[in-house]
């Protein structure tokens, strides 16, 4: 079956003298892959689900004793991991609302005939490309109460974004919403580009107004398209770890993953960590799902 | 009651100038075809007139009033697209309710003139489908439903059965010929299908190259076309046109195809009605298959000649007839002519045969 769709070897080249088949250099590119993800993903993926039910500390040589659901009953009666679930959830909202606001808003005025329309979007691609690490940084510089540029461009004096308890977590969000509006706007714009134009003038004849074009021709028409966005940055910014951790050190802002992070690497709870990130797990996988049915239903159409 | 009139329109895309000084008046409730090949301007007239293309010098006027600064939604005109553009992510009736739901119309109404129109178009039973689990045919129903559903000024049509295969066009042509005379609007319908231009329209508006070249009923078109291109362009199979000279002999006129010995011959009066034309050459003769005919029998008038290639379209044959240089194609019974290579006999109808300046084209207006 997989033989049939595989184009074959020309005998007559360097490969096939050298005594190499179709086969032989299937793998021979594969298997390192393969090799890789089991060695690396698969596997700690498996062995931290044993580590879970257990007490397992890694830093101490104490054998792993066996707790069953232990773990996860402490975890999810913890309102400390609920308040950090919390707050991760108010981050998701907020940047993943305001990047697909943003993303969308500027897909539309770039979608149309403007001079430079290449350079423009390469440019504005351009925050998607950097690591998060130096976007934290940079961001952290331009947060300064005293001398960061934003506080100097919007004239807010000494004005804590950071430092503010009630602020920081939106400064994350805003943050994440300036590094990843790109790639909401990057595929809106493809799918925006995909709307037939005669559908447009289409609804021009049949007197349609711009509100109704749009809410009943366009949106529709982009929101499959819209919802992979969605998917992809809900699922990121569930598991957040750079920009907040590097931003911000408050309680308020303790996503998910940071719990998670001290949980395992400062309190060595490993067992309990383990818990915790297959708690997490099932959660993304859970939204994902509901995401994935409503695209598929709006497929359908 | 809607009057749609072009004063003097002119269009250009870049340097190109895509229509030329059009000037047209369209009556109220007429079925207008606008005939011409791909790229002679009546797609961009037609959009012009529905505001979907801006026109760069003239005037479009409904009911007296200009309109070419108006967007397309004040101008109150429907439009059929020869891609359907239906909406695909919504139902048939949702697509028929489109226009009436987009300028507010209570639930109840829009809802009642929904199921009127899909009475008329006989597309009830498929009101709750997708565009997509639909055949050409009845998308384009849908299509016309949803132009007609509002009571347009006027229905524009761009094409809107040349995506469909010959049988259902066919179909829908007499299917749109139904419904104008049903429903009765001002209708502009454009076409590069002579055949379809022929059996639809009021008036045929012939166009080349950004040129309007004609305006008639079609049997006038047919009958009496104005130049060369009009007499080529409408009538299937298509005029035979030839290079000819006119003389006198023994009495009559006698018309020689190039390259022929002996001419037909034509009433002496033809002499007098192409006013000197005939002795200075450069004159075209135009003939229809059907004024070409065809004996077994020398007879009166009649020259030999030889048959070529024979095409056999059942209800008739057309028969290539060598005549000088030239072919001639006549239209004959089927089976008349029974072998390519026959030697037959064939005169002209002077009644039927059409003469045209060669250099500018124009028909010389000369009817026997």
């Amino acid at each position: 079956m997989a033989t049939a769709v595989m184009t074959t070897l020309d005998p007559k080249s360097r490969a096939a003298s050298r005594g190499l088949s179709d086969i032989s250099i299937r793998n021979l590119f594969i298997i390192p892959t393969i090799v890789f993800l089991i060695v690396f993903n698969i596997f700690p993926l498996l062995y931290s689900l044993g580590y879970s039910f257990t007490d397992f500390r890694a830093s101490t040589n104490a054998p792993a004793n066996f707790v069953g659901l232990a773990n996860y009953r402490a975890l999810l009666n913890d309102p400390f991991i609920w308040s950090n679930f919390a707050i991760t959830a108010k981050y998701v909202i907020v940047s993943v609302a305001g990047q697909v606001l943003v993303g969308f808003g500027v897909a539309m005025l770039l979608n149309r005939a403007i001079p430079f329309k290449g350079l423009i979007t390469t440019l504005l691609l351009l925050p998607m490309m950097l690591s998060m690490a130096v976007v934290g940084l940079f961001w952290k510089l331009l947060y300064n109460p005293s001398w960061g540029v934003i506080n100097y461009v919007l004239g807010l004096g000494n004005f804590e974004w950071l430092s503010n308890p009630d602020m920081a977590l939106y400064a994350i969000a805003i943050t994440d919403i300036w590094m990843w509006s790109p790639f909401v706007m990057l595929l809106s714009l493809a799918g925006l580009s995909a709307v037939p134009k005669h559908l447009y003038e289409a609804a021009a004849i049949d007197r349609a107004g711009p509100f109704y074009t749009f809410f009943r021709i366009t949106l529709p028409l982009v929101a499959p398209i819209l919802m992979i966005a969605i998917i992809f940055r809900t699922m990121e910014a569930f598991k957040t770890f750079d920009l907040a951790y590097i931003l911000s050190s408050q309680p308020t802002t303790e996503v998910i993953s940071i719990r998670l992070y001290k949980m395992a690497f400062q309190e060595w709870q490993t067992g309990m960590s383990c818990a915790l990130a297959y708690i997490v797990l099932i959660m993304v996988l859970a939204i994902t799902n509901i995401y994935v049915k409503y695209l598929n239903k709006v497929k359908e159409r | 009651m809607t009057q749609i009139e072009l004063r003097g329109v002119q269009k250009y895309f870049g340097a190109v100038q895509v229509i030329k000084n059009l000037n047209l008046k369209i009556e109220d409730n007429e079925f207008i075809v606008l005939l011409g090949q791909s790229g002679c301007g009546k797609t961009t007239t037609l959009r012009a007139i529905a505001g979907l293309e801006t026109i760069d010098d003239g005037d479009i006027l409904i009911d007296g009033a200009p309109v070419q600064h108006l967007k397309c939604s004040d101008r109150d005109i429907a439009m059929v697209f020869q891609s359907f553009s239906l909406y695909p992510h919504m139902t048939v009736y949702e697509n028929i309710a489109f226009p009436l739901r987009a300028t507010r119309i209570s639930r109840g109404e829009v809802d009642k003139e929904v199921r009127e129109i899909a009475k008329v178009l006989r597309i009830t039973d498929l009101l709750g489908r997708k565009p997509s689990a639909l055949s050409g045919g009845d998308m384009q129903r849908v299509a016309i439903g949803r132009a007609l559903v509002r009571r347009p000024k006027a229905m524009l049509m761009d094409e809107p059965i040349g995506a469909l295969d010959a049988k259902l066009r066919e179909e829908m042509r007499a299917e749109i010929k139904r419904l104008h005379l049903k429903q009765g609007s001002t209708t502009i319908y454009v076409t590069h299908d002579q055949i379809e231009a022929m059996s639809l329209a009021d008036r045929i508006v012939i166009m080349h190259e950004g040129i309007l070249q004609q305006v008639g009923t079609p049997s006038e078109v047919y009958a009496h076309p104005a130049n060369l291109f009009v007499a080529q362009f409408v009538g299937s199979p298509v005029m035979n046109v030839a290079p000819a000279t006119v003389s006198e002999s023994a009495g009559a006129a006698q018309v020689t195809v190039e390259g022929a010995g002996q001419g037909f011959a034509f009433p002496r009066e033809l002499l007098s009605r192409l006013n000197g034309k005939a002795s200075a050459g450069g004159l075209s003769l135009g003939i229809r298959p059907e004024g070409v005919i065809v004996a077994h029998q020398a007879g009166d008038g009649f020259l030999p000649v030889e048959a070529h290639i024979i095409e056999p379209l059942g209800s008739y044959d057309i028969v290539d007839l060598k005549v000088g240089s030239q072919m001639l194609r006549a239209r004959t019974r089927s089976g008349y002519v029974a072998n390519a290579g026959d030697r037959v006999y064939a005169k002209l109808d002077p009644a039927q045969a059409h003469f045209f300046d060669t250099e500018s084209g124009n028909s010389l207006g000369v009817r026997l």
